[in-house]
């Protein structure tokens, strides 16, 4: 047990009715760390998260925050804490700036803070600009930016981020990642969760794959590739028809094989050898791709199934 | 930070520093529905010009034609249905009432599907250290605010056109708050419950507060109505705080137990849809 763990989980579980959304998981988190989630939709992380956010009671296990029970000690929990949501929840019908300190109201923050620090926020969330235009005026990126201003107005040693940048575009999936970057130099404990293993690759120290409530594995980005893929993958498309058949005359060649209804993906540590003996024994695939192993492949490996539907 | 010599090197600024989180938690435990109230009232403000104007044009339209207009014909027919009081007098109380109680009707009813489910503004500060009780409390508390205004502003009009002869008449604008609350509270309980929006608020507007609005002594006493539709207002807000209200404005006779049984009528229906409202928060939140 690490003595200094910001968060501490052992054998938590959610059940709502007859669904058991978190299934026992146990993790610790060291501050400064930059901890992920990695699961697809409906896997429990953000029921995790919820539980982790001391808004929402856990049915079994334990749960410490900064040394306090968030069931117990909500508001003292949530004190510390801030909270990116998967969906905004921003007051659209009051100002940019507004949102920041109405939020920080909420902590008994005094306006004299508030409102130098706002500027402060909307500076480092690249919004300067928009401080005085309406929420429902942003783009998708910016409300997401705002949204994690809003969460760091009380200054939180801790920052949950749930599904930070689904639905971006890339340009701003970047910009956000660069803003994520720079919180975690200044020491802030990111724990987030996400669907797409390049977010957890960029920003994630160490990870627990999670599937159906249960940790699947755990261990830094580059830990859970080596222990659960090949140094690389050759994808290879025979055309959707094709694909499933073909498979059967691959086999032998690389350490592993997945045929996806795409694609075959052949697991070896030398993609283009593995393509020579593909064909040499007359195969010609209609592309082919050869690859680093990604965290996409370790999950593929540990659950059967691909991160996104 | 000092120098060699132990003297104080002044900084160029002061770091902005947040207090601690501890801090943070005991006020919000202390004051967190004061913080909800306050982010409420600043929505409102976006909304203060046609906030007015409601609170001065309608009730000035509503005397108008009421109290000038159709009082003519009904006070030359004998004021004596209506207790000695000209028709004015007669249904001021129950407009400043009937108008806090259509406010109610909306302030706790779309608002509140809008912090579960539209924009799930609720859950916003539910991530802060606020309670999702002391949500539901900030939003009863800038509500009230917004009655008492509403309702005093109402009053003055009253008394300009000369409804409210007497000393205590402010007092409607009380009970006119409280009704306000008898009816809307319960409502902010049921609201607080849907999951799903099928229309249920225009069903409410429709079915209930209409006639409510209609059949609660509101234009002529409840005692006209045949016994059948008579308990519409027993049952209603309206009834209990305009019959209250026209205790002080100008002075009804009435049983004294009747009027403790509208004082408690209308709290009693506030404080229960409170208590149902608060459960309803907490337990929504808490999954």
């Amino acid at each position: 047990m690490n003595p200094d763990a910001v968060i501490r989980a052992d054998m938590l579980r959610k059940e709502y009715g007859d669904v058991t959304a978190v299934d026992g998981i146990s993790f610790e988190v060291p501050p400064g760390e930059s901890f992920g989630l990695l699961g697809p939709n409906g896997a429990g992380k953000s029921t995790t998260m919820k539980m982790i956010g001391g808004v929402s009671r856990r049915t079994s296990g334990t749960l410490d925050i900064m040394g306090l029970d968030p069931d117990e000690n909500g508001p003292e929990v949530r004190a510390h804490l801030g909270v990116v949501p998967q969906q905004d929840n921003l007051d659209e019908e009051l100002r940019v700036r507004e949102n920041l300190i109405v939020y920080g109201r909420y902590f008994g923050l005094p306006l004299s803070y508030l409102r130098p620090k706002a500027d402060e926020l909307l500076e480092f969330a690249q919004l300067t600009d928009k401080a005085k235009s309406r929420v429902d005026a942003l783009s998708g990126g910016m409300k997401r930016r705002l949204t994690i201003a809003r969460s760091l107005i009380n200054e939180p040693k801790i920052l949950l981020l749930d599904e930070p940048t689904t639905g971006l575009d890339p340009q701003a999936r970047h910009i956000l990642w660069d803003r994520l970057f720079r919180l975690k130099e200044q020491g802030v404990t990111l724990i987030l969760t996400t669907h797409y293993m390049d977010e957890a690759e960029q920003l994630c120290d160490r990870l627990i794959v999670v599937d159906k409530g249960r940790i699947m594995a755990e261990g830094s980005p580059s830990s859970l590739i080596r222990d659960h893929s090949t140094r690389e993958v050759l994808e290879l498309r025979f055309g959707s028809e094709r694909n499933a058949t073909i498979g059967a005359e691959l086999v032998g060649i690389g350490e592993r094989l997945e045929t996806l209804p795409d694609r075959v993906l052949i697991y070896a540590d030398d993609g283009e050898a593995a393509l020579e003996q593909v064909s040499a024994r007359g195969l010609h695939p209609l592309t082919s791709l050869v690859r680093r192993s990604s965290l996409e492949d370790v999950f593929l490996r540990l659950t059967g199934r691909s991160l996104i539907d | 930070m000092t120098d060699t010599t132990g003297k104080q090197i002044p900084t160029a600024a002061p770091a902005l520093r947040a207090h601690p989180p501890a801090v943070s938690a005991a006020r919000a435990r202390r004051w967190g529905a004061f913080f909800y109230a306050e982010q409420v009232l600043r929505v409102m403000r976006g909304y203060s010009w046609s906030f007015i104007m409601y609170s001065i044009a309608q009730p000035a339209a509503y005397l108008f034609a009421m109290g000038v207009g159709l009082a003519t014909l009904v006070d030359a027919n004998g004021a004596a249905a209506f207790g000695g009081v000209s028709y004015l007098q007669f249904i001021a109380p129950a407009l400043i009432v009937s108008a806090a109680v259509m406010t109610a009707s909306g302030d706790f009813s779309y608002p509140i599907m809008d912090g579960f489910k539209w924009r799930r503004v609720f859950y916003g500060p539910h991530a802060s250290p606020l309670e999702p009780q002391q949500i539901a409390a900030g939003h009863v508390l800038a509500t009230v605010l917004k009655f008492l205004v509403q309702s005093v502003a109402y009053f003055v009009i009253v008394a300009l056109f000369g409804g409210s002869p007497g000393g205590w008449g402010w007092m409607s604008a009380i009970v006119a708050t409280v009704a306000g609350l008898s009816f809307g509270l319960p409502l902010m309980a049921y609201s607080s419950s849907i999951t799903k929006d099928s229309g249920q608020f225009a069903l409410v507007q429709r079915f209930i507060v209409v006639p409510l609005f209609l059949f609660s002594g509101t234009f002529f006493p409840l005692e006209s109505l045949p016994l059948a539709v008579r308990w519409i207002g027993w049952i209603s807000p309206v009834w209990h705080g305009t019959e209250l209200g026209r205790v002080f404005t100008y002075g009804m006779e009435e049983n004294p137990v009747l009027t403790v049984v509208h004082v408690v009528f209308l709290l009693a229906t506030a404080a229960s849809g409170w208590v149902l409202t608060r459960r309803q928060f907490v337990k929504r939140m808490g999954q």
